[in-house]
């Protein structure tokens, strides 16, 4: 055994990899002792691997980035050298909206370009009376789920920033603010959205497989000088991690893992929940219709699990076009080399990419997303804040 | 310390005992300006109304993540820094996270002014903590006492002894067999539930 590690947690089913990693002993059968610590909120992951207490942890891929390019905070160069999720969220929105949207949508466009369209009705409408403006939940200011939001909403010409108001919601408060009308809609990672489902306060109105094909999610992070000081410890991690993530994805462990995650320690709530995700089942409003996807959330399928550093692109990319930055070529570089591929494989003893791993980005909006020409990209977007 | 001089102070915390607590210090420290937020909902909003220098937010609570947006909004008229920025002083970072706050300081705010207000959250959250923990240990001694009670009443009524003689027995027992007399206890419970 090595010497003890420590990893940070927000209850969310694409921790999976890591909890499963622990709890089915793949991380005990690459020699490491892992303790695995469950967070309340991700700035205290991000401050709690900042200052070494956390050796690595489950983090926003996002948030692995700013924290590369110090944006919004200290300066701490992470790597990730292994994707804990691709997709897994989900738009959900109030029984009231959802009745508003349906009531706009042209007939049978209930695609991202069909619904944003239909919302900005709901905007203008609501504006003209003299409404308040419709409130949306996100995790945090550097979070896929930001970015997805806004994404769509832009497409069909709502402005995050201007129409509608963005708030941060702790995900554990997102169903409850639903209930109370707190907020109209949110954009959140499993469970939470079969929660309000379940609850009869909410409709999943789009998977974010619907709006991107793959979005990378969650990494597994770790400091950039803890990854060069212990390039064991890494590869370890990174094989257990597979070797979970592969386990997880078996149909015929489904039950298991979601017995595992549901535990009061782990995820905290109830397993047929947690199942309905991993299957990729989801039941979409209170009446029971249910939806299936295969991409709702990809843990290990696909090479969903090897980093991608278009993907930091992107997500780089989504903080210029939301003037959380300006671009720049060297913070490009840095971005996308905090995904780290090269980690991945290593520890693997592979070479390249798999023939999943596609070269580019795209979701049901503008261009593919090409890294090499960042402001082509964003000057496809009519809506984004004036670039400083 | 002036009133006019003084920062004001905002206490982000769902306890009203800590926040009390910890109010309670920073006015005897003679920080005068001092506001306790308990509810989270449209926290931002609170905050702005408030328009505070320095804002303390317990670790415990998930809405330190909704302060984060705080950097973001640039409508806001003065943006706070997390106290993590300044690396410089790490023993002070630990301290703090270790007694379980985190603070938010307003940019302007001088350094060596928001050190004294950070010590005295870090001793009285940890003297809360203390506080909190000989609370539990009386809570879980009152519920020993109460199995124990129960178990001796049963021993009482079916080996017709005295308190005095089923307590020795009860002992004895826990001490054989190298457990606490409240798990014995516990376990003659369980045993005369199932066989009733």
């Amino acid at each position: 055994m090595t010497e003890p590690i420590c990893i940070g947690f927000i209850p969310l089913v694409d921790a999976a990899a890591l909890i499963v990693a622990v709890d089915k002993g793949f991380a005990a059968a690459e020699g490491l002792d892992v303790t695995l610590m469950r967070e309340v909120s991700w700035s205290n992951v991000r401050d709690k691997l900042n200052i070494g207490l956390f050796d690595a942890a489950h983090l926003l891929a996002p948030v692995a980035i700013a924290s590369s390019l110090g944006l919004g905070h200290v300066k701490v160069p992470i790597a990730a050298p292994f994707n804990l999720g691709l997709n897994g969220n989900a738009i959900t929105v109030s029984p009231a909206l959802h009745a508003a949207i349906t009531g706009e949508i042209e007939a049978g466009r209930v695609d991202p370009m069909g619904t944003a369209l239909a919302l900005a009705r709901v905007v203008a409408k609501r504006r003209k009376k003299g409404m308040e403006p419709l409130t949306f939940g996100m995790t945090f200011p550097f979070s896929s789920h930001n970015y997805q939001l806004r994404l769509w909403m832009a497409a069909g010409g709502v402005d995050p920033d201007e129409d509608v108001r963005l708030v941060v919601l702790p995900p554990p408060y997102m169903v409850d603010s639903l209930a109370n009308g707190h907020v109209d809609a949110f954009c959140v990672g499993a469970p939470w959205n079969s929660v309000a489902v379940d609850r009869g306060v909410g409709h999943i109105l789009h998977f974010v497989s619907d709006i991107m094909e793959r979005a990378a999610e969650k990494v597994l992070a770790v400091k950039q000088d803890w990854a060069d000081k212990n390039p064991a410890l890494v590869a370890a991690l990174v094989r257990a991690a597979f070797h979970a993530a592969e386990y997880i994805e078996h149909p015929e462990n489904h039950l298991e893992v979601a017995q595992i995650l549901a535990q009061p320690d782990r995820i905290g709530v109830a397993p047929q929940i947690i199942l309905r995700t991993l299957e990729g089942r989801l039941k979409i409003s209170p009446d029971g219709t249910v939806r299936t996807s295969a991409g709702y959330l990809l843990l290990g399928r696909e090479e969903a699990a090897r980093p991608d550093a278009v993907q930091a692109g992107w997500l780089y990319a989504q903080m210029i076009r939301w003037g959380q930055t300006s671009l720049s070529a060297d913070a490009l570089k840095t971005a996308m080399a905090v995904f780290r591929p090269d980690l991945y494989d290593a520890a693997l003893g592979r070479s390249g990419k798999g023939a999943h791993s596609p070269a580019t980005i795209s979701s049901f909006t503008g261009p593919v997303f090409d890294p090499n020409d960042v402001m082509g990209h964003l000057a496809s977007f009519a809506i984004k804040r004036r670039q400083s | 310390m002036s009133a006019e001089a003084s920062p004001k102070i905002v206490i982000v915390d769902e306890s009203p005992v800590r926040a009390a607590i910890l109010k309670e210090g920073l006015r005897e420290a003679g920080f005068t300006g001092v506001f306790h937020v308990g509810e989270m909902h449209d926290l931002l909003a609170r905050i702005y109304s408030l328009d505070p220098d320095v804002i303390l937010i317990d670790l415990e609570n998930p809405s330190r993540d909704v302060l984060e947006q705080m950097f973001q909004v640039s409508r806001a008229v003065r943006r706070p820094i997390a106290m993590f920025v300044d690396q410089s002083d790490a023993a002070s970072i630990q301290a703090s996270v270790d007694a379980g706050v985190s603070a938010y300081i307003v940019d302007g705010l001088k350094k060596e002014r928001i050190k004294p207000i950070l010590d005295l959250c870090i001793s009285r959250f940890n003297a809360f903590a203390k506080l909190q923990d000989e609370l539990e240990r009386t809570k879980s001694a009152l519920e020993d006492r109460k199995v124990i009670d129960r178990a001796k009443g049963i021993l009482m009524k079916l080996k017709g002894l005295t308190e005095d003689e089923a307590y020795v027995l009860l002992r004895s027992t826990a001490m054989r067999e190298k457990k606490k007399i409240a798990e014995i206890a516990q376990s003659i419970l369980t045993a005369s539930q199932l066989l009733k």
